[in-house]
């Protein structure tokens, strides 16, 4: 028990310096690779709690996509990011205001309850297999709904971000297909001699 | 000492919190805010995982199974609509998003 305690508070502290890194960074770009550290330090605790297939998925779609779609935006748009700083020390003090009232609020919520970790054995004995399990029958319409939100927001920022680039010579096929003999072709009849 | 449910509690609290503090923070950054509520939705899976461990219940996992697809899905259209509006107007700050005056 001593090993996964320590763990925990190896992961934990991880996880909240990393966040304050997010927060507090002077630069957007080490903002972003701090958000990764976070995530990779939450799937840690992921797998201390036994939800390893969470903790995958944490890896894979958060660390290897989300926070990778972030980079590309920071580092792709030309933004002035000093003059986006400028007045943060004027917003300093509501924000430690209300992240202490909050945190004394959460505080105040946490319970006695006696809840102690069961056993590993004795939650589940493949974590993917239950959560399998459970997403394909129990879950399976919001799960074909998560589908469709994934859909629309593969569609919604495809349509948001493209552009018609006007000047652009290409083929365009539907239009070659289109042409008939009639529109591309002109016969005329030139007498002998009196050609321009 | 035994790990308890109230450590991952604490954690998924102060989490939260320093996502709300870089919302107020960087209150002109859109992509930080975003970042922000990146976190603030780890701290919420946090206690999801930490109650379903606890109480044996696998259903706290599937439903961070859907907040990770939601919140993928919100960052890249998120994203998205930030880079539109960077094309139309050539900033960021929340401050000069107000053409609908809202």
């Amino acid at each position: 028990m001593m090993v996964a305690e320590f763990v925990f508070y190896l992961f934990a502290a991880l996880t909240v310096l990393s966040a304050l890194g997010v927060v507090g960074s002077r630069n957007p770009v080490h903002s972003v690779l701090s958000l990764v550290l976070a995530f990779f330090s939450t799937a840690g605790l992921f797998v201390l709690m036994g939800a390893e297939f969470l903790a995958a998925i944490l890896v894979m779609v958060y660390m290897g996509a989300v926070a990778i779609l972030f980079l590309f935006v920071v580092m792709m748009l030309d933004v002035d990011f000093a003059q986006l700083r400028r007045e943060r020390v004027r917003y300093l003090p509501l924000g430690l205001a209300v992240g202490v009232v909050m945190l004394v609020e959460l505080g105040l919520m946490l319970g006695h309850h006696h809840l102690v970790e069961p056993p590993v054995a004795a939650v589940a004995v493949d974590n993917t297999l239950a959560i399998g399990q459970a997403l394909f029958t129990r879950y399976i319409y919001p799960f074909e709904v998560a589908s469709l939100i994934l859909l629309v927001a593969l569609v919604g920022a495809v349509a948001l971000t493209h552009r018609e680039r006007k000047r652009l010579h290409r083929q365009e096929i539907s239009q070659q297909l289109a042409r008939t003999r009639e529109d591309a072709v002109e016969l005329r009849k030139v007498a002998s001699g009196e050609g321009a | 000492m035994v790990m308890s449910l109230n450590h991952y509690l604490i954690l998924g609290a102060v989490l939260f919190t320093i996502g709300i503090f870089g919302i107020f923070l960087n209150r002109r950054n859109v992509i930080i805010i975003m970042m922000s509520i990146e976190l603030i939705l780890l701290a919420v899976n946090i206690n999801f995982v930490a109650f379903s461990r606890f109480t044996g219940n696998i259903d706290g996992q599937i439903i961070t199974f859907f907040v990770l697809a939601v919140a993928a899905a919100e960052a890249a259209i998120g994203l998205a609509i930030l880079v539109a509006f960077f094309r139309n107007r050539a900033t960021i700050d929340v401050e000069e998003i107000d053409s609908m005056k809202g």
